[in-house]
């Protein structure tokens, strides 16, 4: 019996997933001892299209497999029986180390087909739920309370503790929203466990729903995830089918309904007040706190608001209990959590780790470190919201306490690692320019201050800054993170403060010297040939605007004042003939 | 609780080549059924820039006395959210992903690239009606940055000399089909 499956992602279908799945289809048809089926994002995006081969019981992960690559594995493996080495994930030396993870939100993602309900019941689905409603809300929220599970959203606020709070308000009508607008850029947690798992996501809600008294809840989702508002309407669907999620569940008096609401395109919905604007029909602004949504939330009811991998860890505390997950991780940060590496990192992917480790062993070990060998710099956490974490702090324990001391957050769980050829000026005005323009506009400080930072920052990268301008950056931020309503504007400076923190000798040169150390800002780098040229003329063909002359065999010049600084030249250069 | 599709909508309408009274009517139909469900009004906008392409001010006004709604709360909605657009949108939408992880590897030299070869800015469209270009901020591909989506297309860890290329596929596809 020969088992394929093919992980079908938003990652997996941009690497071409899609037409491998249709060439196997082809490649097996009528051949009853191959079975073929989709699954989610097993988390190694960086080898996509990745596909499972099972033989007889014995699995081999293959990554890299485009159509022609299907075809042989077809040949060789399937009908000839022998392996290709150079394509295997867990055999290959590029072995991916899955064991220094554990794997809880993540343990049906690239496993299950996340479009068949009796898939996730086989591996144990709604076992939480079932045992939840057996016992009292009292000791839901008790268990939930014990295994110290805190927000993954970014806040990090003891999850049973609120649910507590939403039960205590008393109300004939309480709602329950599944936050799911995963609004930090470079992060995609939450995308995977709505498209790999959507079920554990559900079952959360539903866990929760009990212990609060609600019997109605709303999914959030942003509308860049297609896929995953797809498979979770799916997932409903198939749940409302088999009785899990209407009326008298589990032949209980517990009744629950889900909805999705698509986002449609503002960061600041991710906030919990400006969401639940935002699915009244309204614009999404944040409003002032308390009440809480435990008191007052959508439409003036308790609600209670989680995000999505919180959610989806319930399930599993309820089936193993409280114990089993409060023994992982630290003494205040307790369980795993879900990171998305990217950036300039090798194996770029998810991957899900006890609270505490070493963040070194994520990037470098699991992460395999930095793409084409280059130096590490730092690691940019938490998104907008966070800071970049330098290398010197690397030993650092991955948990909420201590992330938070470096200055930057722990945040929804990004990881954007950066390299010697990151500009950290570049990076502080990249992100104020996403909160400027996300800004909804209500604060003076959080609408203006912002953009008076992204002016000053801009300044600086062209070269045109003055001395005094860190000193107005930081006292602006201050101002900034003092006077803003909601997290947004409260969080904005956190990039600047953390870059000027570790990393004020590059605003410095930037400013004084008027140079780009990493060679990023355009107007502060020339491009220079050197010696090392050998007249191959790569680059004169690869400019753009004919800056460069030389002749076959002899050393080619740059004409600066044709220069537009694209760096095609710098790029195409085989013999490092070329400085900036 | 009605949910309608605006991409279920959207396929089975040939709204593009419907008139402008037929169009109207069809939102109308759809809209009566939305009335009187609570935070309705985004959802309405969905189902109008489907069918019209983009929410222009008669598709505002429409909408708003449709739902009972003053003018100007749709008007803040619709121009809140960077989902919906004002102006006609071209045939192809192409969106360069400028998240951080996209960013970082490449993404702003991708727009430039794209932003020369089109000759528009960012929110314009070119003037045959064929492109639109836009940038959107990340759509969960991180891992194979840089990235850049056109229509329901991803392309993954795109090189700025690729980009002719890639726009070129879609210009293929258009004269196929003529
Ligand atoms: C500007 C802003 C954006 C946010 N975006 C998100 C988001 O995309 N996803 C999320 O789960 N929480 C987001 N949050 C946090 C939510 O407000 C809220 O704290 C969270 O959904 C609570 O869930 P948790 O307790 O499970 O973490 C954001 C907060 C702010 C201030
Ligand atoms: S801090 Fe910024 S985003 Fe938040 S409410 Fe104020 S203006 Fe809006
Ligand atoms: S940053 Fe571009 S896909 Fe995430």
């Amino acid at each position: 019996m020969v088992k394929i499956k093919v992980g079908t992602a938003t990652c997996g279908n941009a690497a071409g997933a899609q037409k491998t799945l249709e060439k196997l289809e082809t490649l097996i048809q009528g051949q009853s001892d191959i079975s073929l089926s989709q699954t989610g994002c097993i988390g190694l995006c960086y080898r996509e299209p990745i596909i499972e081969l099972e033989i007889n019981g014995t699995k081999f992960l293959y990554g890299d497999v485009d159509e022609t690559n299907a075809e042989k594995i077809y040949k060789t493996h399937i009908k000839d029986n022998k392996p290709i080495t150079e394509l295997l994930i867990n055999q290959s030396n590029q072995h991916y180390s899955f064991e220094k993870q554990n794997r809880i939100v993540l343990k049906n993602a690239g496993v299950i087909n996340p479009e068949i309900i009796e898939e996730y019941i086989a591996v144990g689905g709604y076992e939480g739920l079932k045992k939840a409603l057996q016992i009292t809300k009292e000791e839901v929220i008790a268990t939930v309370k014990d295994s110290g599970l805190r927000g993954r959203g970014g806040a990090g606020f003891s999850t049973g503790m609120k649910w507590e709070f939403a039960k205590n308000s008393v109300n004939d009508k309480k709602y329950v929203i599944c936050n799911a607008d995963e609004g930090d850029p470079g992060a995609f947690m939450d995308r995977s466990v709505l498209e790999g798992d959507p079920h554990s996501v559900i079952e959360g809600m539903m866990i929760c729903g009990y212990a609060i008294g609600a019997n109605e809840g709303y999914i959030y989702c942003r509308a860049e995830y297609p896929l995953a508002i797809a498979r979770l309407k799916n997932a409903i669907a198939q749940a409302e089918k088999k009785g899990i999620v209407g009326k008298n569940i589990f032949g209980s008096t517990f009744c629950f309904d889900i909805h999705i609401k698509e986002g449609a395109g503002a960061f600041v919905c991710g906030e919990e007040t400006a969401l639940m604007g935002s699915i009244e029909g309204k614009r999404g602004m944040p409003r002032l706190r308390p009440p809480f949504p435990a008191v007052s939330g959508l439409w003036a009811k308790p609600t209670n608001i989680n995000n999505v991998e919180t959610l989806a860890s319930v399930g599993w505390i309820l089936s193993n209990g409280a114990c089993a997950y409060n023994k992982i991780g630290t003494e205040k940060s307790k369980g795993t959590k879900v990171f998305a590496l990217a950036g300039k990192i090798k194996n770029g992917g998810l991957v899900e780790v006890e609270m505490g480790i070493p963040l070194k062993e994520v990037i470098f070990g699991i992460g395999g470190g930095i793409k084409n060998d280059k130096k590490f710099k730092a690691v940019q956490m938490g998104g907008p919201s966070g800071g970049c974490i330098p290398a010197s702090l690397i030993d650092t324990p991955v948990d909420y306490e201590s992330i938070t001391a470096t200055g930057a957050i722990v945040g929804s769980g990004g990881m954007v690692v950066l390299d010697e050829d990151s500009c950290m000026v570049d990076v502080a005005r990249y992100f104020v320019n996403f909160t400027q323009t996300e800004s909804c506009g209500k604060c003076t400080f959080c609408r203006i201050g912002t953009k008076r930072m992204l002016e000053i920052l801009t300044r600086i990268t062209e070269g045109k800054g003055v001395e005094e301008d860190i000193d107005s950056l930081i006292d602006l931020a201050n101002k900034v993170k003092d006077s803003s309503l909601c997290g947004l504007g409260q969080t904005a400076p956190n990039p600047i403060l953390t870059t000027i923190k570790y990393f004020k000798d590059e605003y410095i040169a930037h400013i004084r010297d008027k140079k780009c150390p990493a060679g990023v800002c355009k107007e502060l780098i020339t491009f220079n040939i050197t010696d090392a040229c050998i007249g191959c003329t790569a680059c004169k063909k690869a400019c753009p605007t004919k800056a460069i002359s030389g002749e076959v065999k002899k050393l080619h010049v740059i004409d600066q004042s044709l220069c537009v600084k694209c760096g095609a030249c710098y790029n195409t250069c085989k013999f490092k003939a070329i400085t900036k | 609780m009605h949910y309608i599709n605006p991409i279920t909508i959207a396929k089975q309408c040939t709204c593009q080549n419907q008139t402008d009274i037929e169009k109207f009517e069809k939102l109308g139909e759809i809209l009566s059924m939305y009335k009187d469900e609570p935070g309705s009004l985004i959802n309405s906008l969905y189902v109008a820039q489907t069918i019209f392409g983009y929410l222009p001010d008669k598709v505002i006004k429409f909408v708003a006395s449709r739902l009972n709604e003053p003018v100007i709360k749709v008007f803040g909605v619709a121009t809140f959210y960077s989902y919906f657009s004002r102006f006609p949108r071209g045939k192809y939408t192409i969106k360069v992903c400028l998240g951080t992880a996209c960013y970082v590897r490449g993404g702003k030299t991708l727009l430039e690239k794209v932003k020369k070869e089109l000759g528009i800015s960012i929110g314009e469209t070119t003037p045959d009606g064929l492109y639109t270009l836009e940038i959107v901020r990340c759509v969960g591909a991180c891992a194979l940055a840089p990235v850049v989506v056109v229509n329901n297309d991803t392309h993954r860890r795109v090189k700025s000399n690729q980009i002719p290329e890639i726009l070129q596929s879609y210009i293929s596809e258009v004269s196929n089909e003529n």
